[in-house]
C-alpha cells in the first residue's frame, strides 16, 4: 500500500501541450504512472507523449477513466483548472503551480469539499509512492527519483519541496526505506496539509513511522500534535522544524494573531509537538540517525 | 504582504460605504495647511507608516487651527519609524468617540477559509482585550462561495450583547468590510477602532489592509509597486529585480538586499538559494561559518536559466561582498544544469573576482558540476561545484575557506570590462525575454555545431553550413526558445564563441554606474 497514489490511479495532465505540462507528463510516465489523457483548452484533438488531448476535462472524462489530475498551467489559470477538473468528478487534483491568489485556492477547497474532492498543493511538488507512481515533478528524472527513493516502510511529509527530496534521499542513503513521500505546498493555505497526510499515513498498513519537516507559520504542525494527542495518529514521528533563526513569524495584522492565539512559531511547534512524545530533530543532518533509533525501537 | 496604508485602506471601504472621518492626504507643511483649512474645523493629522502604536512616538497629532496643524506636521515629515520615512500625513477632522469596537478579517489555514472577528471592546492592546475578555469577542468562518450575510453579521455582533439599532449599524459595516477584503483580495482587514461617535454614527477611525502577494496583479488601481512585505522601503535593486520577476512565470525568483552598507571589511558574501527549506539551512551554514549575507535570494520551481543568469547578474551587483554562496536542498528534482548554465554565464560576463561555491545536487548534478566548472576555468577567481553527498555545512566550510585565501580585489563595478561581442556576420532572432545572436562567421569554420546538438526543444538545425532557426521566429520568440542558454553555453565549454545570447535587466548597467 502507500497513499494518495499508486500505478492505478488515472491521470490526466492539465496544461500538457505546454513546456511543464509535457516535460513533467513524460517523466510522471517514465516511473509508471498512468497518464490517459491531457487537456488544454482550444488544442483538443492530438496525441502528445501517445495520449489524447482533450479540450476540456468533461470530454477527457468522458473519453477516459481519469481519476486524478496534476495541474501545470499558469497561476492566473488555476482556478478555473481546479474548478474544472473537480466539477467533471475527479476526485484528486495535484495543484503544481505557484503564485496562485489565495482567494482561489479557498473557492477550490470549498468545491472540493462539496464534491468530496481532494487536493494537494498549490506550490507543490508533488507526491510519489515509491516504485508505483509519481505525481507532479518530484524526483525529476525517473531514474534518479528510482535511484534516490528505496522502498520501505517510513512516510515523509513536508512543506518544502527540495527538502522532500533530499530528507527521502538521505533516508534511502542510510537503508530506511519510504512508503510514500509527500510535499503539501509552500501557501499558507494548501488543500491536503500535515494533519491530513499524517491521518492517510495512519490508515496505511506500509507505514510504520513518519518523518515530518515542517516550518514557522500556519498552525499545521500544531494540529498533528493535536492528533497525536486525541489518538487519532499513534505513529511515531519524527519531526525537524525549519525556520528556527528566522525572526519569530512577523504577524501582519491583530485578527492573525487572535486566531491563531500562540501557535505558528517555531517554539510553540517544538514544545507541541513534545509535549505529545514526537521526535524532534535538532539538527537536519541527524534526520537518518534518529529514524533508525526510532525504528529499532519498533522491532 | 503588501500592506496598503491607513488612507488607502479608507479610500476603499468609503468605495463600499462605510463612513470614516473627512479628510486627505499631504505631503508638505503646506499641504496640511491647506487641507485643514478646507475641513475648517480641528483636525488630527496622522502618519502614515506601517506600525501600530502610532501614538507612542507622536505619530498622531491634534491640531485645533489649520496653523497649529502645519506646524506639527513640520516635525513629523521626515521622521524615520522603522527604516520607513514619513512621507505622507493623512488630515482629519476630528471625531468624538463615544464607544470604541473592533472587526477583522483573516483567512484562517486551518478552517481553509476567511474569518470575521467583532469585539465590543476594541483599540489599542486589542489583543489582550481578546485575551482577558473573551466574552466580548465573537467570531465566524464566512462561506467563500456566499459571503458574509447581513443575518450571520447581525448574529455575529449580538453575541457581544449588543442589541437594536447599534447592531445593525455595526453589522452593516462588518459586510462592507467583508466585501471589501473580498474585493481586494485581502489576507486581513481590520478596523481598529470601530467607533461610534458623539452623534450616533458608527465610523472607520483607523483601517489596516493586506492585500495578498499573488493577486496584486489584479488590482493596478491599488498602485503597489512591489508585493512583497519588507521592514523598509524597497531597495533600488530590489525593484530592479522584482520586475525581473513580476512577469515571468517560469518558475520564481525571490530577492531582497539584507544589509546595503557595507565594506569589504565587514565580511558579507552574496546568497542564492533554491527552495525555501533548502535555503534557510543554506543560510544557517553559511552563519556558521561566520558569513554574512548580503541579501537573500530563491530560484526554484525549475525556473528558465535566464532567470538564473539574471539572478546571478543582481547578486553581483552589490558591491564589496567577499564571495558567491549558491544552495538550496541539495536533492533538486528540476535539471540543475540550467542553473549550472544561468551561473556559468553570468560569472564569465563578470570576470569574476570573489570565489564562488555552488552546491549543485539533484537531477543532471555530474553535467552541471562539469558545465559549471568546466566554463569557467581561467576566471581570476574560483568557482567549486559540489553535489548531493556534500553537506551545505561542507559547502560554506569550503567557501570559508577560499574566501579566507582569496587575494583579489573586488570589482568596484562589477561586470564593467564585459563588452557584448560584436559578430562578423551576426545572425539574430528575438526570445521571450531577450534575443540570440549567432556569429555566422566564425560557425563556418566549426565543425561539431554543437549548439544545434543541444538546445533541448530542438529548434536549431545546420543550414548552409551554419546554425539557424529551424522554426519561425515568431515561435521563438514566443517562448519555443526555453531560454535554456545551451546553445551559447555548450559553444563556450567546447572552446568557441559562436553565440551570445543578450538577456537586458532593466535599470541594471544605471544602477551599477550609480554604486561603483
Ligand atoms: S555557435 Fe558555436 S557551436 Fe554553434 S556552430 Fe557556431 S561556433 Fe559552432
Ligand atoms: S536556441 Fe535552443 S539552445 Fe539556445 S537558448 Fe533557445 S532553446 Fe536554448
Amino acid at each position: 500500500m502507500s497513499i494518495l497514489v499508486n500505478e492505478n490511479n488515472k491521470v490526466l495532465v492539465q496544461g500538457i501541450t505546454g513546456r511543464e505540462g509535457m516535460a513533467r507528463a513524460r517523466l510522471m510516465m517514465d516511473y509508471g504512472t498512468q497518464v490517459v489523457a491531457g487537456v488544454t483548452p482550444g488544442k483538443g484533438n492530438q496525441t502528445v507523449l501517445d495520449v489524447p488531448v482533450f479540450d476540456t476535462v468533461q470530454e477527457a472524462a468522458e473519453n477516459t477513466e481519469v481519476d486524478t489530475s496534476v495541474i501545470f498551467v499558469p497561476a492566473p489559470l488555476v482556478r478555473n483548472a481546479a474548478l474544472e477538473a473537480i466539477d467533471a468528478g475527479l476526485k484528486l487534483l495535484v495543484i503544481v503551480p505557484d503564485r496562485v491568489p489565495i482567494y482561489d485556492v479557498l473557492e477550490i477547497a470549498k468545491a472540493a469539499e462539496l464534491n468530496g474532492a481532494r487536493f494537494v498543493g498549490p506550490n507543490t511538488l508533488g507526491l510519489l509512492s515509491v516504485d508505483r507512481a509519481v505525481l507532479g515533478m518530484m524526483g525529476g528524472r525517473a531514474k534518479t527519483a528510482k535511484e534516490w527513493f528505496k522502498k520501505g516502510n517510513v512516510g515523509v511529509t513536508s512543506r518544502s519541496g527540495g527538502i522532500t527530496s533530499s530528507i527521502a534521499y538521505y533516508l534511502s542513503r542510510s537503508g530506511i526505506g519510504l512508503s510514500s513521500i509527500v510535499h503539501v505546498g509552500g501557501d499558507a493555505i494548501v488543500g491536503t496539509p500535515h494533519p491530513e497526510v499524517v491521518k492517510l499515513f495512519q490508515h496505511d498498513a506500509d507505514t510504520n513511522a513518519v518523518v515530518m519537516f515542517g516550518e514557522i507559520g500556519t498552525t499545521q504542525e500544531e494540529q498533528v500534535a493535536d492528533l497525536i494527542e486525541s489518538g487519532q495518529f499513534t505513529k511515531p514521528l519524527i519531526a525537524f522544524i525549519g525556520g528556527k533563526a528566522a525572526k519569530s513569524g512577523t504577524r501582519f495584522s491583530h485578527a492573525g494573531a487572535i486566531v491563531e492565539g500562540n501557535r505558528g512559531t517555531h517554539e510553540s511547534k517544538v514544545r507541541r509537538l513534545r509535549e505529545v512524545g514526537a521526535h524532534i530533530v535538532e539538527n537536519f543532518d541527524d534526520i537518518p540517525k534518529v529514524t533508525a533509533g526510532v525504528l529499532a525501537n519498533l522491532k | 504582504m503588501a500592506r496598503l496604508h491607513e488612507y488607502k485602506g479608507k479610500e476603499i471601504l468609503a468605495g463600499f460605504k462605510v463612513p470614516t472621518p473627512a479628510g486627505q492626504t499631504a505631503s508638505s507643511p503646506d499641504e496640511v495647511l491647506a487641507a485643514a483649512k478646507a475641513l475648517n474645523k480641528p483636525v488630527v493629522v496622522k502618519a502614515q507608516v506601517w506600525t501600530t502604536k502610532r501614538a507612542a512616538f507622536g505619530g498622531i497629532q491634534f491640531a485645533d487651527s489649520p496653523e497649529e496643524a502645519k506646524a506639527k506636521s513640520e516635525k513629523l515629515f521626515g521622521l524615520k519609524v522603522k527604516d520607513f520615512e514619513i512621507d505622507t500625513l493623512l488630515v482629519e477632522e476630528q471625531i468624538t468617540i463615544e464607544r470604541e469596537f473592533y472587526c477583522g478579517i483573516i483567512i484562517d489555514d486551518s478552517a481553509q477559509c476567511p474569518v470575521i472577528i467583532f469585539s465590543s471592546m476594541g483599540g489599542t492592546g486589542i489583543e489582550e482585550i481578546a485575551e482577558a475578555h473573551p466574552d466580548k469577542v465573537a467570531k465566524a468562518e464566512i462561506d467563500i462561495q456566499t459571503g458574509l450575510r447581513d443575518y450571520q453579521a447581525r448574529n455575529l455582533v449580538r453575541k457581544t450583547g449588543i442589541h437594536g439599532k447599534l447592531q445593525m449599524q455595526l453589522a452593516g459595516v462588518l459586510v462592507k468590510l467583508w466585501q471589501a477584503a473580498r474585493k481586494y483580495e485581502a489576507r486581513s482587514a481590520e478596523i481598529n477602532p470601530l467607533v461610534l461617535t458623539g452623534d450616533g454614527k458608527v465610523m472607520a477611525a483607523d483601517c489596516r489592509i493586506t492585500v495578498d502577494d499573488y493577486a496584486v496583479f489584479r488590482h493596478p488601481d491599488l498602485g503597489i509597486d512591489i508585493a512583497r512585505e519588507l521592514n523598509r522601503p524597497p531597495s533600488k535593486l530590489d525593484k530592479i529585480a522584482y520586475d525581473v520577476e513580476k512577469d515571468d512565470y517560469r518558475g520564481t525568483f525571490y530577492f531582497i538586499q539584507m544589509e546595503q552598507d557595507f565594506s569589504k571589511d565587514d565580511g558579507f558574501v552574496g546568497f542564492h538559494g533554491a527552495g525555501g527549506g533548502g535555503s534557510m539551512m543554506s543560510m544557517d551554514a553559511a552563519h556558521t561559518q561566520g558569513f554574512k549575507l548580503a541579501n537573500f535570494t530563491d530560484t526554484s520551481g525549475n525556473p528558465a536559466a535566464s532567470k538564473v543568469y539574471r539572478a546571478a547578474k543582481i547578486i553581483l551587483s552589490q558591491p564589496n561582498i567577499l564571495g558567491y554562496f549558491g544552495s538550496g536542498s541539495g536533492v533538486a528534482s528540476q535539471e540543475q544544469f540550467h542553473s549550472a548554465r544561468g551561473l556559468a554565464k553570468a560569472f564569465i560576463e563578470e570576470n569574476l573576482s570573489i570565489p564562488a561555491v555552488i552546491r549543485l545536487g539533484g537531477n543532471g548534478e555530474d553535467k552541471a558540476v562539469d558545465i559549471l566548472t568546466t566554463s569557467t576555468k581561467g576566471l581570476p577567481a574560483p568557482v567549486e561545484g559540489y553535489r548531493k553527498d556534500d553537506t551545505a555545512q561542507f559547502c560554506a566550510e569550503r567557501l570559508r575557506d577560499l574566501v579566507d585565501k582569496n587575494v583579489l580585489e573586488p570589482e568596484p563595478e562589477p561586470g564593467r570590462r564585459f563588452v557584448k561581442p560584436s559578430f562578423d556576420k551576426p545572425y539574430s532572432f528575438a526570445t521571450l525575454t531577450g534575443s540570440i545572436t549567432f556569429d555566422h562567421g566564425a560557425c563556418a569554420d566549426c565543425d561539431h555545431k554543437v549548439c544545434v546538438e543541444s538546445c533541448i526543444p530542438e529548434i536549431l538545425k545546420v543550414e548552409n553550413g551554419v546554425p539557424v532557426l529551424a522554426i519561425s521566429e515568431e515561435d521563438a520568440k514566443a517562448g519555443k526558445c526555453i531560454e535554456c542558454l545551451a546553445c551559447e553555453m555548450e559553444c563556450i565549454y567546447h572552446g568557441k564563441r559562436g553565440a551570445y545570447i543578450d538577456l537586458p535587466i532593466a535599470g541594471l548597467d544605471e544602477y551599477r554606474r550609480e554604486v561603483a
